[in-house]
């Protein structure tokens, strides 16, 4: 690589920082900028939690604010019901596609996958600078979709057709735009790392030797190459939509406002729905398999055993892959498809929740009899497991055609994949951070603040998301601007199936949880970029004493990483190994040669 | 310590890095057609009995064009035959070719683009159709003049290919006062030209993102094979495997789209 050469520690500020083609530059610029999108994306909620609690009243602290910003929508501080939409449209858009799948995905994979495999950098380190551009443009182009006269998106972060065509704002084709840009980031990041997974491996580093974190991310990358182009000809089309005035997803006879809309109709809403899905169903598994990857790695480091089941791990991480292509289907049970296709969807539905069990059932006989560090990164992994349990058992329901059609659309939804996301991926990539935070900076997180965050974040997870399950199966639907108030028992009295006022009540409930759940993330702000100056050092370049090749560079590992080129020897994860002087050894530890035996040559991977 | 494999092939893998990359690359490609032509095929399915269009494109035409791209696949691949025997003059002429083929199935993809943007359909306000090509549009005139024939009833207008397509084509002048609604075949006009339309306006900018890729490797980037002969010719494989698999898709887009 030319750019190679002009990279080292002279290189300048923007070449360093900024253009920077190093892997863990651009890991460590992913991470921030998802941070900052995850923040950003929180306090969207935050906003539409006061007005689903308190629906036409002036909100709080920000409420002039956002008028002085927004204007009329957000005028006297009140949030106008198009602004409610707009942030519910921003806020999972923000999560999933700016926060969480940059952050799992493109900052901990860059940062740690070439270390893991003992590569000396991405196979294409041009091409990944251009993907955290395309990021970062893509992310813009969002960002100042907020401030164009009409704002931005209002149409959910599904974005379905024909009600995104017919809202006449301009937000909708910035949503667009900017999802070309942020799936052609996604693109060349899974290319650069299925490349970088299959040729840089490490001598001796076999495939059944990987890290299980690797092999999260290798799924991961493949679900994102072939799920991602879909969406983006999808998005193609219902920009021809906007801007050319085709017809792809608008039906023949289409009226908008009660007038029949000027289009030469011909088109298929479900169209947009197959496209959307094909991409978002495998999403989820983007969003869950690498924070399933991290959680494997602090397991086994902090029970100082090897995980239990390594190779059904591998496998089943590889069966929901291919599964996660063809279950699809199963968030469109209400639009009238046919029994048969609903029960092969069904089917092939609840047979994906098999591999997912098998690896939350690994992990947690990897505990067993472990000599277990209750350190940060661990209790964020341990409450991992029951929180994504409950998020994936709770999505069975949803599963079968009979029972969605009373929970579709519903807080019980929500609740179940924040349950996936937010206590699920969320807290892995907190354990991600804290775990791989000494090897980034040389330096320690404090770790008192750190189980301050962890018990004030599992409590008020908990305190928000709970209440919905009882919401959603006492029928309130969601994207709802006044909180359901239209459908209590309040406002229609004796209407059979009203929400009563105990289940409108937990909306003020959550308000407060979900106050607490931010005022709880201050201490890992603080704490982040404090302990980068002023955490205590670190005295080993392996402080948590793993075996994965990570921990064998230097701290922080210079650019191409490694002193010497490594050589693996073994598996991940050999801790605790009878008769080592240690209780674990590291993958490039030689064999110890036995008497009379040949030196083994490492052979390729 | 540098990237290994970025010339030469890893050997339990066989590939240099760059092959993987844009095999990889070449399969999330077709996935995004893969979901363009599942379009297609959604609302061909779709459309009511008898508005389907056949026969709105000229079929010649494509095939000449379907021809130039083949021709272009087979100067790429001499083109990189003659990095692989050294032969770099040889390696100039082909891939000189290979340019003057993109942009002769430009140049022709865009007549045919214009060919649909003077196509019009006249709805008088009678209710009488015209169909047919402009001949003179002048909006300070208060008539159009087009070049083509009056139907009887819309659906005439879909099928071009049976016995009762090929109509007479005479110039017709209609007062603009008469026109109730006068559209010309662009995207927003039938489904089948949205989808017609997109499609080959994406495949149009593959070819001109290959045709850049080329003109770049065949210009300034020739400089590398004096440099460093083998990695240029990996830089010639990998932009040829992108080319064909352009060439590919209009293989597919060819039938699709002019002749079922």
């Amino acid at each position: 690589m030319h750019s190679h050469e002009a990279h080292h520690e002279d290189a300048g500020f923007w070449r360093t920082y900024v253009f920077s083609t190093d892997h863990k530059v651009i890991g460590i610029q992913y991470g921030i900028t998802a941070l900052f999108f995850l923040l950003f994306g929180f306090c969207l909620m935050m906003v539409m939690r006061w007005q689903i609690a308190h629906a036409g009243q002036p909100i709080p602290v920000v409420g002039p604010l956002l008028a002085a910003i927004l204007g009329e929508v957000a005028a006297k501080g009140i949030m106008a019901p198009d602004l409610y939409n707009m942030f519910g449209a921003m806020h999972g858009t923000i999560m999933v596609f700016m926060a969480i799948v940059p952050l799992a995905f493109a900052a901990f994979g860059n940062y740690v996958v070439p270390l893991q495999i003992g590569a000396p950098d991405m196979a294409f380190p041009r091409v990944n600078m251009a993907s955290y551009q395309a990021y970062v443009i893509g992310g813009l182009i969002m960002f100042v979709s907020f401030f164009i006269p009409g704002g931005p998106a209002q149409g959910g972060w599904t974005s379905y057709s024909p009600l995104v065509t017919s809202i006449p704002t301009d937000g909708q084709t910035f949503w667009i735009v900017g999802m070309v840009f942020l799936i052609t980031s996604s693109l060349l990041g899974a290319v650069n790392f299925i490349a970088t997974i299959i040729q840089l491996r490490a001598p001796g580093m076999t495939w059944m030797r990987l890290p299980f974190f690797v092999w999260a991310q290798f799924v991961t990358a493949f679900l994102l190459l072939l799920a991602f182009p879909p969406l983006e000809a999808a998005a193609v089309m219902q920009l021809m939509d906007k801007v050319a005035h085709t017809s792809f997803f608008l039906p023949t006879g289409l009226a908008v406002g009660g007038n029949l809309a000027h289009v030469s109709g011909g088109g298929s809403p479900l169209l947009w729905q197959h496209l959307f899905w094909f991409l978002a169903h495998p999403e989820v598994y983007v969003l869950i398999l690498p924070a399933m990857g991290i959680v494997g790695e602090i397991i086994a480091n902090n029970t100082r055993k090897p995980l239990w089941g390594y190779k059904s791990l591998v496998y089943s991480v590889l069966t929901i892959g291919f599964l996660s292509f063809i279950v699809w289907a199963h968030h469109m049970y209400l639009t009238g498809m046919g029994i048969r296709i609903a029960t092969f969807f069904q089917t092939t539905t609840m047979i994906i929740s098999i591999p997912s069990v098998i690896i939350l059932t690994c992990m947690f006989i990897s505990l067993w009899g472990g000599s277990i560090r209750f350190n940060t990164p661990m209790l964020f992994v341990m409450a991992f497991l029951p929180m994504f349990g409950i998020g994936g058992l709770t999505g069975l329901p949803l599963g079968f055609g009979y029972s969605d059609i009373h929970l579709h659309d519903t807080y019980y939804v929500i609740a179940h994949f924040h349950y996936i996301v937010a206590p699920g991926t969320i807290f892995a990539l907190f354990a991600g951070i804290y775990y791989w935070f000494p090897k980034m900076t040389g330096r320690m997180m404090n770790e008192f603040w750190g189980r301050v965050h962890f018990w004030l974040s599992l409590i008020f997870m908990n305190c928000i998301f709970q209440p919905m399950f009882a919401q959603g199966m006492a029928g309130m639907l969601r994207r709802m601007a006044d909180g359901g108030a239209n459908y209590s028992q309040a406002k229609v009295p004796g209407a059979i199936g009203g929400l009563g006022a105990n289940i409108i009540g937990l909306n003020t409930y959550i308000l407060w949880a979900a106050i607490c759940l931010g005022i709880g993330q201050i201490p890992f702000i603080i704490n982040l970029f404090w302990s980068i100056k002023h955490g205590a050092p670190v005295t080993s370049d392996n402080p948590w004493q793993a075996t994965t090749l990570e921990w064998q560079t230097p701290t922080p590992p210079p650019h191409g990483n490694f002193a010497t080129a490594p050589e693996v020897h073994r598996g991940p994860y050999e801790y605790s190994v009878p008769g080592h002087s240690t209780d674990f050894t590291p993958q490039n530890e030689p064999e110890a040669p036995k008497p009379g035996t040949r030196i083994p040559v490492p052979e390729l991977a | 310590m540098e990237i290994p494999y970025t010339v030469h092939a890893r050997p339990d893998t066989g590939l240099y890095n760059a092959k993987v990359g844009i095999w990889l690359f070449l399969a999330s490609e077709v996935m995004l057609f893969g979901a363009l032509f599942s379009a297609y095929i959604l609302l061909r399915v779709g459309a009511p009995e008898g508005y389907w269009p056949h026969g709105w494109l000229n079929v010649p035409i494509g095939t000449v064009n379907t021809l130039v791209l083949i021709t272009s696949s087979i100067t790429t691949v001499m083109a990189w035959a003659s990095c692989k025997m050294n032969q770099f003059g040889r390696f100039k002429f082909f891939h000189a070719c290979t340019i003057l083929l993109a942009m002769t199935f430009v140049c022709i993809k865009s007549y045919e683009y214009h060919d649909k943007f003077t196509h019009y359909e006249v709805i008088f306000k009678d209710g009488r159709i015209a169909d047919g090509h402009i001949v003179k549009n002048d909006p300070k005139a208060d008539s159009v003049t087009i070049s083509g024939h009056f139907v009887a009833d819309r659906k005439e207008l879909f099928d071009l290919v049976g016995p009762n397509g090929r109509h007479p084509h005479k110039e017709i002048s209609i007062p603009r006062d008469q026109i109730l609604r006068m559209e010309c075949y662009g995207p927003w006009h039938h489904t089948y030209l949205a989808i017609y339309f997109t499609l080959t306006g994406l495949h149009a900018l593959h070819v001109i993102g290959g045709a850049i890729v080329i003109g770049f490797l065949w210009g300034p980037g020739s400089r590398m094979w004096k440099t460093d002969r083998e990695r240029f010719t990996n830089r010639v494989e990998v932009s040829g495997l992108f080319w064909h698999f352009v060439d590919l898709v209009w293989i597919f887009l060819f039938p699709v789209l002019y002749l079922i």
